[in-house]
């Protein structure tokens, strides 16, 4: 290394060591302060005694943690791909060269600048089993079905039965597909106009279009959606909790991994069980991003690169 | 190695500081002067007119001597805020917390014990009703001082009882009795869903932990073993578990979603939709806030299975002042501390915030001159040999956590009460079980640490 080299390692060290201090003190710390108390009997006010692997082997066994993982693991298979669904479609459509699109960018894109708090009391009313909007508006419908068939279905109380509670969480979370909307948007923009054309003049519609051109161009965005909405659906925290004041919902079906963190780390004085499933949370999202990487390695395409 | 070990946990002392200055320090400020008297932080977790009426009592503390000045400040979720506090070092000098927080905060060696302070000042046993010295007490030592107590009463709406036929003057003394005046305030919809009810278990679900106690069970033994599944536990949510099998679950459900807020005019008490509830002293101040003006209810003790042999059955509880381990002022902590202590000083606190004295002497004009009509039916119940308290365990918040799924999956139709209630004492048993291991390794040391303070 010359003495150039060196030079101009020393002065891009110091210009990125705000991030780098941010990374190792915000990042770094934590991470490995949480892997040495995830092995210790640790209540915060009391000094760390190491326990080995005591933590992680009292979480397997422990049927809480379970149905608070198979709840997350739920939560993820559908809100993921539904989520995806609906912001994908809706970048598509806003796509579309029609007058006023702006205004609809901005009616879609509104709602997910609704804080978190306010969008779960929004939606604690909207699926209130008998005051809420959502049941208002299937009661008709499920009467209509009643009456023809000769049914007796009749709507949910959404967030007081444990069969669709999670489901009302899935659909309060598309109400803030609007940043992945203005992603997938932005990527659809930078589709070049000349392969639209070309399709054109071979006589492609608007689906062969879609997908043989738009989602293979746009695979890196959606990539990237897909890992953020995994992290995002692993570390689901804010709504359920307000929604359910705190509590775990009907028969603990609103309890989710990090809900049942944050229970052990400040309600119950568990600071090291917590730390042991942040440890156990942080494994499964690197697995499952991990995986989502290789799976998707042929799928992905980054302009010939 | 030593000195990257010693750096780990100079930065975890950073980082709890960092943390407890974003979290708590905001709005509290210290009073400035280079002669100015020793200043005590003083937390408190009340807002509203309890904060003011608190807010009184500081002010005539402060005005009546020049050698302490109390900073006050509110703090929400001041028990989580503590315990950070604590840990980081920076604690403040007094803080109200809840009487069910004292079992853990000692264990973990949060709080000083007050034992000797307290005698030295002549502040003993004899001077509280029984339960409340009880609650302030932990492990054979005194770990606080009671503010303002509460107990739990039956709740009943007199409008609703004369139109039901019943005597608005003589509300249920039984179980049996409560769930016969309940099919009598039933209602039905045309479309026959349910309108409005006489009494719902679990409206609100504050107390869904306890419903044992109405039935004689107990929830531990004391030392141990968790009696989740006690023969009388069991009764108590059997008694829970027949509602949904009378009504159904899912019109109960669906019923107890259209409630409104606690603290609204929509709450279904005050709404007509629940005839009686199960509450705490505060009721009263819930009531002229939110219900009709015309509202017209009454207060006794809540019904019990057995109302012969177990009557005045009540939870009792308290805001407790502490002193913080690591306070910076503990001398004049329990100066200050003592002196809300004084009879004179609780009632104008109590008053304030209209609730009855924990103290056991009570000045003539107390209790005549409150606002709260049924004040002596709850300083009753809380004086009664039947008044009880919160489990005094560490892992109560957990365990109460559990009841309360437990009850939500017996509303569901889908378990029974003996499954849920013995799920419940399995798992709270291992949980104790990890408890004591961990209090039996660190107890010696505390103890003898507690014993010298």
């Amino acid at each position: 290394m010359t003495k150039r080299d060196k030079q101009n390692l020393r002065m891009g060290l110091l210009f990125i060591s705000p991030w780098l201090l941010g990374f190792l003190t915000l990042c770094v710390y934590p991470l490995l302060s949480s892997l040495f108390y995830s092995l210790c009997d640790y209540s915060v006010l009391s000094p760390a005694v190491y326990v080995g692997t005591d933590n992680y082997r009292d979480l397997f066994t422990d049927a809480v943690f379970w149905k608070a993982l198979s709840n997350t693991l739920f939560f993820a298979a559908f809100a993921i791909p539904l989520g995806m669904l609906v912001s994908l479609s809706l970048a598509i459509l806003l796509n579309f060269n029609v007058p006023g699109k702006g205004l609809f960018r901005v009616v879609f894109f509104l709602p997910s600048l609704v804080p978190m708090v306010c969008l779960a009391v929004l939606w604690q009313w909207m699926l209130n089993g008998e005051l809420g909007l959502i049941n208002n508006f299937l009661r008709p419908i499920l009467s209509g079905i009643n009456h023809l068939l000769g049914t007796s279905l009749a709507a949910p109380n959404w967030l007081m039965d444990a069969r669709y509670a999670k489901w009302g969480i899935i659909f309060t979370g598309l109400w803030g597909v609007g940043h992945a909307v203005v992603i997938y948007l932005a990527g659809l923009q930078d589709v070049p106009r000349h392969l639209y054309e070309s399709a054109d003049i071979d006589g492609a519609n608007f689906w062969h279009k879609t997908i043989h051109i738009s989602l293979p161009v746009i695979s890196p965005v959606i990539y990237f959606n897909t890992i953020m909405g995994l992290i995002g659906s692993f570390q689901v925290f804010a709504v359920p909790y307000v929604m359910t004041g705190g509590g775990d919902g009907p028969e603990r079906s609103l309890l989710f991994v990090s809900t049942y963190l944050y229970q052990n780390a400040f309600d119950y004085w568990n600071m090291g069980y917590a730390c042991a499933i942040g440890m156990i949370l942080f494994l499964i999202i690197l697995a499952l991003t991990y995986a989502a990487t290789k799976l998707s390695e042929r799928h992905v395409y980054y302009a010939g690169k | 190695m030593k000195t990257a070990v010693r750096l780990f946990f100079h930065l975890k002392r950073f980082s709890l500081l960092a943390l407890v200055c974003a979290l708590g320090f905001a709005g509290c400020k210290e009073k400035p002067g280079a002669n100015a008297p020793v200043v005590i932080k003083y937390w408190e977790k009340w807002t509203g007119f309890e904060s003011d009426a608190m807010q009184v009592i500081v002010n005539d503390f402060n005005a009546s001597q020049n050698r302490i000045f109390v900073d006050y400040c509110t703090v929400s979720q001041i028990d989580r805020k503590l315990m950070l506090a604590t840990a980081g070092g920076v604690p403040p000098d007094v803080a109200g917390v809840w009487s069910e927080n004292i079992p853990v905060y000692a264990e973990n060696n949060a709080l000083t014990p007050l034992d000797k302070r307290a005698a030295g000042a002549g502040i003993t046993r004899e001077k509280y009703t029984d339960i409340f010295w009880k609650i302030c007490s932990h492990r054979d030592h005194l770990w606080a001082l009671p503010t303002t107590p509460t107990s739990i009463a039956l709740i009943w709406n007199k409008k609703l009882f004369r139109a039901a036929g019943l005597d608005p003057e003589r509300p249920p003394k039984s179980i049996a009795e409560l769930d016969e005046y309940n099919r009598k305030l039933v209602k039905y919809r045309p479309d026959g869903s349910l309108e409005a009810m006489g009494f719902i278990p679990g409206e609100p679900n504050w107390f869904d932990s306890m419903w044992g106690c109405w039935f004689g069970g107990k929830l531990w033994d004391g030392e141990k073993t968790i009696t989740a599944d006690a023969p009388e536990v069991l009764a108590a949510y059997q008694w829970v578990e027949s509602y949904p099998k009378r009504y159904g679950s899912s019109q109960l459900l669906a019923f107890r979603d259209g409630f409104g807020n606690f603290a609204s005019p929509q709450n279904a008490f005050f709404t007509g939709r629940v005839a009686m509830v199960l509450q705490g002293v505060w009721i009263h101040n819930f009531i002229k806030n939110y219900a009709p003006p015309d509202f017209e209810w009454g207060a006794a003790p809540f019904p019990t299975a057995d109302p012969a042999n177990l009557p005045n059955v009540t939870i009792a509880g308290c805001d407790v002042l502490v002193i913080p381990a690591g306070a910076r002022h503990p001398k004049e902590a329990f100066e200050f501390i003592a002196y809300v202590n004084s009879q004179k000083v609780m009632e104008k606190l109590c008053m304030g915030q209209r609730k009855f004295t924990p103290l056991r002497d009570c000045s003539p004009g107390f209790l005549a001159n409150h606002p709260n009509p049924y004040i002596k039916v709850f300083a009753d119940l809380a004086k009664s040999p039947n008044a009880t308290a919160l489990p005094r365990l560490t892992t109560w918040t957990q365990y109460s956590n559990d009841l309360v799924n437990a009850v939500t999956r017996i509303q569901s139709g889908n378990t029974s009460a003996t499954e849920a209630l013995h799920d419940v004492s399995q798992r709270q048993q291992q949980v104790l079980d990890r408890s004591l291991a961990r209090w039996k390794r660190v107890s010696p040391k505390l103890t003898d640490e507690w014993t010298n303070q």
